[in-house]
């Protein structure tokens, strides 16, 4: 029998999203000052607009659902899972009133690829799009990437219960501190760290590059954001073409790895203990799939001789698979090129880099490593069964911060994932060919999209259907949740409807 | 024979009047394969930064669908005065030069190397107008807002 959900129900889940609407609108307050600062007053009053809206949300849900309860693990899934859906809608509202996007769909679907860290766009006219709007692009990547949860859980959730069913829910299954709120603190200070790091560099390089200096850091703290929270929106429309920069693309490439691996192993290596990069299962695999894809990629890029030099395979090719391994969608090459100039293998190279993933709790989407090595360990020890004599034990471990014992349980929840994630790449890839594209180019967009990665082979634009836009973006909504929160919410609709 | 031969004349010589004419982004991604190594000429407006390089200089042009990177002597980079962005519209450029699909100097670039640049129109400063409907939403939802407070203030007594 389903249970009705209860009054407490709503008025917990209702009274943390408020909360959680509350610090976004808060976020809003850095676009504002940016505008003013620059003088563009028109931008400004769209955030205020976007502010004052989101204030008057967040204080209702607050005020009317008030309660002293802690969440209970579904109400903490549920918050999750609405926190995103309420955060593209009221991120959009900005965007939309800047008249850089054709309609509030297009801005939500842009506002939900932000925060989702996708970097697929519809917005139009980008070059010409105020400072104000184009930071808040990247910001909302650095807020997406980071959890929109984890603002709250770091300001303003108290109780550590609720705040660990909240950090959870947003697919963040690993604590690197014992407590969930200094943990959600770490993150934020590892992601600062980096952004003041990262911007510098980008800054430097793009000065050297001969942009003007204001350009140059504003770039590099856009370009920073979208990198390290494997985002890929970019400043310009020609993404990182743009800098025309062979130095660029490296200090991208370094942020962009940064960004895919587990923030733990960021800590561990911060308290020097370096040896763990060389040990740990995640890294292993990163690399190992990293070279794999990279291969594949090659080997058919250079079937057709697409780039004849080895500087220009690693610019474009390995550029291109590594943007999509870590999840992040730069480009060097045009969309369109994916399609006119790379042969079929070279695609299937970048779709299996995109579907992968990197590390688990990191800024990246799709099955990540971790899964990825837990199943080809769980192959080997059945192998191992098979062939070693019938009495004997057979255990399988592996190294993820500390030996660990491979357990059923772990194996059969990282293939329940990665079959979640191949249904939904095969979905998005049959509303993209009911659509009348080819199959491969469905394929690609359709992971690009679910696994939050943004490389695009052309299909995304303002252009495609509305259908299209939609799935797009609840592939990116439950891409980026790891489908448990959104299952959770779907459950918990149903037993609105048929509870008793 | 002769037929053929004036006919190949003909089409070359429309297939080289059209790359003269000027060719748009789309045509040159699209046929990238087509148009690599050929002499064409583009059309577009000065977007970002112009970006200089020692003797020569990165200037990225939109047509209005993509922006193309443009690799042009720095001498001839003088005539940009305005660069497209919020508060600007760029020069509209005209360059003629060789158009690479993927430039061996450029680490692969699809770019363009211009042997001739020429501004067709002048940018300008686009002064920004304050949009009365939206102070007016501004104030009518600060309103909204501050009742909304004093409503709460209300309901915690």
């Amino acid at each position: 029998m389903i249970l009705k959900p209860t009054i407490q129900d709503i008025k917990a889940i209702g009274y943390y999203l408020g909360k959680i609407i509350l610090g976004l609108a808060l976020t809003m307050a850095i676009p504002i000052l940016i505008g003013l600062a620059a003088g563009e007053i028109n931008p400004a009053l769209d955030f205020l607009i976007g502010l004052e809206i989101s204030l008057i949300f967040g204080l209702v849900l607050v005020k009317a659902c008030y309660t002293e309860h802690e969440l209970n693990w579904m109400q903490g899934m549920i918050v999750v899972s609405l926190s995103w859906i309420a955060a593209m809608f009221l991120g959009a509202i900005p965007m939309y009133l800047s008249g850089h996007w054709i309609s509030y769909l297009d801005a939500c679907f842009d506002s939900m690829s932000g925060f989702a860290t996708t970097g697929l766009a519809l917005v139009q006219n980008l070059d010409h799009i105020s400072l104000a709007h184009n930071f808040w692009r990247h910001l909302i990547m650095f807020i997406g990437g980071q959890g929109i949860v984890i603002i709250a859980l770091s300001f303003f959730v108290k109780g550590a219960s609720g705040a660990f069913k909240l950090y959870v829910g947003e697919a963040r299954d690993e604590k690197i501190m014992p407590n969930v709120m200094h943990t959600s603190r770490f993150i934020w200070l590892v992601s600062l760290v980096y952004l003041v790091l990262g911007t510098l560099a980008l800054g430097i390089v793009g000065i050297l590059d001969g942009m003007k200096p204001f350009s140059a850091f504003f770039h590099g703290a856009c370009i920073f954001m979208a990198a390290f929270d494997t985002g890929g929106f970019a400043p310009q429309s020609q993404s990182i073409l743009y800098y025309h920069s062979f130095i660029f693309e490296i200090v991208t490439i370094v942020i962009m790895i940064l960004g895919a691996i587990n923030f733990k192993l960021h800590y561990h290596i911060w308290m020097g203990n370096r040896k763990e990069i060389a040990k740990n299962l995640e890294a292993t695999t990163l690399f190992i799939t990293v070279m794999t894809t990279f291969i594949i990629t090659a080997i058919g890029l250079t079937q057709i001789g697409t780039y004849p030099k080895v500087v220009m395979l690693f610019r474009k090719g390995f550029y291109q698979l590594i943007s999509g391994h870590t999840g992040t969608g730069f480009q060097t090459i045009y969309a369109q090129q994916f399609v006119n100039e790379w042969n079929h293998l070279a695609l299937v190279g970048v779709i299996l880099a995109m579907g992968l993933g990197g590390a688990v709790c990191s800024t990246t989407g799709a099955i990540k490593m971790l899964r990825i090595g837990i199943i080809f360990k769980a192959f080997i020890e059945d192998i191992k069964r098979i062939i070693l004599p019938e009495r004997a034990i057979v255990i399988q471990k592996f190294h993820h911060i500390k030996e660990v014992f491979l357990e059923d349980k772990q194996v059969r929840s990282a293939l329940l994932i990665t079959l979640a994630y191949l249904i939904l790449y095969g979905i998005g890839a049959c509303v993209g060919m009911f659509y009348g594209h080819p199959f491969l180019n469905s394929l690609f967009e359709s992971t690009s999209a679910a696994a939050n990665v943004g490389l695009s082979c052309g299909i995304t634009s303002p252009s495609m259907p509305a259908v299209l836009k939609v799935t797009y973006i609840l592939q990116m909504w439950a891409g980026r949740l790891e489908f448990m929160s959104v299952f959770t919410l779907i459950g918990f609709l149903v037993a609105i409807v048929k509870g008793k | 024979m002769k037929k053929s031969i004036y006919v190949f004349i003909i089409l070359l010589l429309i297939f080289d009047f059209a790359l003269a004419q000027g060719i748009s982004s789309s045509e040159l991604v699209n046929n990238a394969k087509l148009y690599d190594g050929e002499a064409v000429t583009y059309k577009g407006e000065v977007i970002g930064d112009v970006m200089t390089r020692g003797d020569f200089a990165w200037v990225n042009l939109h047509d209005g669908v993509n922006a193309i990177g443009i690799w042009v002597p720095l001498t001839l980079t003088k005539e940009i005065v305005y660069t497209g962005s919020y508060k600007a519209k760029g020069d509209i450029i005209e360059v003629s030069g060789i158009f690479n699909r993927a430039c061996s100097k450029h680490g692969g670039d699809l770019d363009l190397h211009a042997q001739t640049l020429r501004k067709t129109d002048s940018g300008k400063f686009v002064r920004e107008r304050l949009n009365p409907s939206k102070v007016s939403q501004v104030l009518i939802l600060l309103g909204v807002l501050f009742s909304v407070w004093i409503l709460t203030l209300f309901l915690r007594k």
